[in-house]
């Protein structure tokens, strides 16, 4: 990862992306190879202290005090960071404020929302000030307008710098806001950017709607030799290289054929194309 | 290790544990009714100035606080971890820069502090009601003594300390407080074997007997202690005690 970057992290149930996020925070040891957070190695006990000073981390499960008030619950992680009362004081209604959780600071946990909690824990995370924040599906479970805040919130982090590690199922929320993203399952397939997982999955295509498809069109098509043709009810899907070549050829093969063209589209590969494609590479293996 | 870490895990726990009534009315309620029973007894006793009864009783009775010192803790010391991670709470606390010691003494303090005050409130209650009604029949007040210094500053923390240990371990291996307390309760056998064989006469509650048995206690806990630390394997607590 690079600093001050949101590094998405893509995978299925059971893939190990909270193992991961857990043996990058030294919570539980690794097996085999090696790791480092912030030049300091995982698994070194002196450094495990060390790189736990410098995180914060977001569990999936957001483990707050139900009991406790949201600000106490922040003061109490605050404490165990060497923040001082005055640090404390001025962080915490911060992070509160923007979070939009302010009015609920002197209310118990337990009365809150599942929303207002998960953003109680991303201010936990913050409250003394990481380097580098792990997020462990922090937008999972809550509404459209919840969700929308965490994300706008994670971008600010990003604008202060901050290295954000960012474990999610959403693709549309990892495109969005991430950086880089790595696919893992079981063990890492692919890193990049989306757009760099996107190409690697395949080129552009152009999709022409037809009033009607037929064999002569297909064929027609064919003959020209670019990409993969296949055809959808109407709706014919020709793999291209480059639009700008080879739809005018398309589009001529079609109204040669006979076809009445409705519409012509060009479409990338998705960064799901992407996911769905390493994630079975690793079902066939 | 930072012992003023170790307190803001203590006085957290403190303060949920407060909100709980019925961990409040436990800790008090059982060493108050226990207290109450045994001067009962006492003032029956000495109002037929039975002098050697009263000798007889008097050091096994002071003994049920170190037994109460025990057994008071479970209930705090077992919902310690598994309070934790029954709010899913251990997860962000372990990812903290504290020390496994500096979270264990917190957790222990939590536990040690409220018991032993509870046992104390107790034995002055019995030390000042079993004075004042056996004053006519001895002539003199019979407490405070060096036995029952002996039980109340070396037995009764001692034993809570134990118990203390023996909950924690328990407690990071259990996902059910119930659980935890039910197994817990299992550290009181020790001090009831003590006490049973002074009943049967095998041994006497006398300063020396006692010492004797505070030292094996300060052996236990402190391989106890040992033991906690080692088997306080985050990895885990963490994915296997779930």
């Amino acid at each position: 990862m690079n600093d001050g970057e949101i590094f998405g992290f893509l995978g299925p149930n059971g893939a190990g992306k909270t193992t991961t996020i857990r043996m990058l925070c030294c919570l539980i040891s690794k097996t085999s190879g090696t790791a480092r957070v912030a030049g300091y190695e995982v698994g070194d006990a002196a450094d495990s202290l060390k790189i736990r000073r410098l995180i914060g981390l977001v569990p999936d499960n957001v483990g707050l005090y139900e009991s406790l008030s949201a600000y106490d619950n922040l003061d109490y992680y605050g404490r165990f960071y060497d923040c001082t009362e005055a640090q404390r004081k001025e962080r915490i209604p911060i992070f509160l404020k923007m979070l939009g959780i302010w009015e609920k600071k002197d209310d118990a946990v337990g009365t809150l929302s599942k929303g207002m909690k998960q953003k109680l824990a991303i201010a936990r995370a913050l409250v003394h000030d990481p380097q580098i924040l792990f997020m462990d599906e922090p937008t999972v479970n809550l509404d459209p307008e919840a969700a929308r805040t965490v994300r706008d919130f994670i971008l600010e982090l990003k604008k202060e710098e901050k290295t954000i590690f960012l474990s999610t199922h959403n693709l549309d929320e990892a495109q969005r806001i991430c950086d880089r993203i790595g696919i893992l399952n079981t063990r890492l397939r692919a890193i990049g950017t989306p757009e760099e997982l996107e190409r690697s999955v395949g080129g552009k295509k152009t999709v022409v709607q037809l009033e009607q498809a037929n064999e002569a069109i297909l064929t027609a098509l064919r003959k020209l030799q670019l990409g993969e043709v296949s055809v959808e009810g109407n709706s014919i899907t020709v793999a291209v290289a480059s639009p700008e070549t080879e739809n005018p050829a398309i589009l001529d093969a079609i109204f040669r054929a006979g076809g009445r063209i409705q519409s012509a589209n060009v479409v990338g590969s998705t960064l799901e194309d992407a996911y769905l494609r390493l994630v079975r590479e690793r079902e066939r293996d | 290790m930072r012992l003023s870490k170790s307190w803001d895990v203590t006085s957290k726990d403190f303060r949920m544990f407060l909100r709980k009534k019925n961990v409040i009315t436990s800790m008090l309620a059982f060493p108050l009714v226990i207290t109450f029973l045994l001067s009962y007894v006492v003032g029956f006793v000495a109002g037929r100035s039975a002098v050697a009864g009263l000798l007889a009783l008097l050091p096994s009775f002071t003994f049920y606080y170190a037994i109460i010192a025990a057994l008071l803790p479970t209930t705090i010391a077992s919902y310690s971890l598994v309070g934790e991670k029954m709010e899913k709470s251990l997860e962000p606390l372990l990812a903290t820069p504290m020390t496994d010691d500096e979270i264990l003494l917190g957790k222990g303090m939590a536990a040690f502090l409220p018991a032993m005050l509870a046992t104390y409130l107790g034995a002055s209650i019995f030390m000042v009601s079993t004075d004042l009604l056996t004053r006519g029949a001895f002539g003199y007040y019979y407490f405070p003594n060096l036995g029952a210094g002996a039980i109340l500053l070396l037995l009764a923390p001692l034993s809570a300390v134990m118990s203390i240990e023996v909950n924690v371990m328990i407690s990071s291996r259990v996902s059910d407080v119930r659980v935890g307390q039910q197994l817990g309760f299992l550290t009181v056998f020790p001090m009831g074997a003590v006490y049973l064989a002074g009943e049967l006469g095998l041994i006497s509650f006398d300063v020396i007997t006692l010492s004797v048995v505070s030292g094996i206690l300060l052996m236990v806990d402190v391989f106890l202690l040992f033991v906690t630390r080692t088997t306080f394997r985050r990895d885990e607590i963490l994915t296997r005690w779930r």
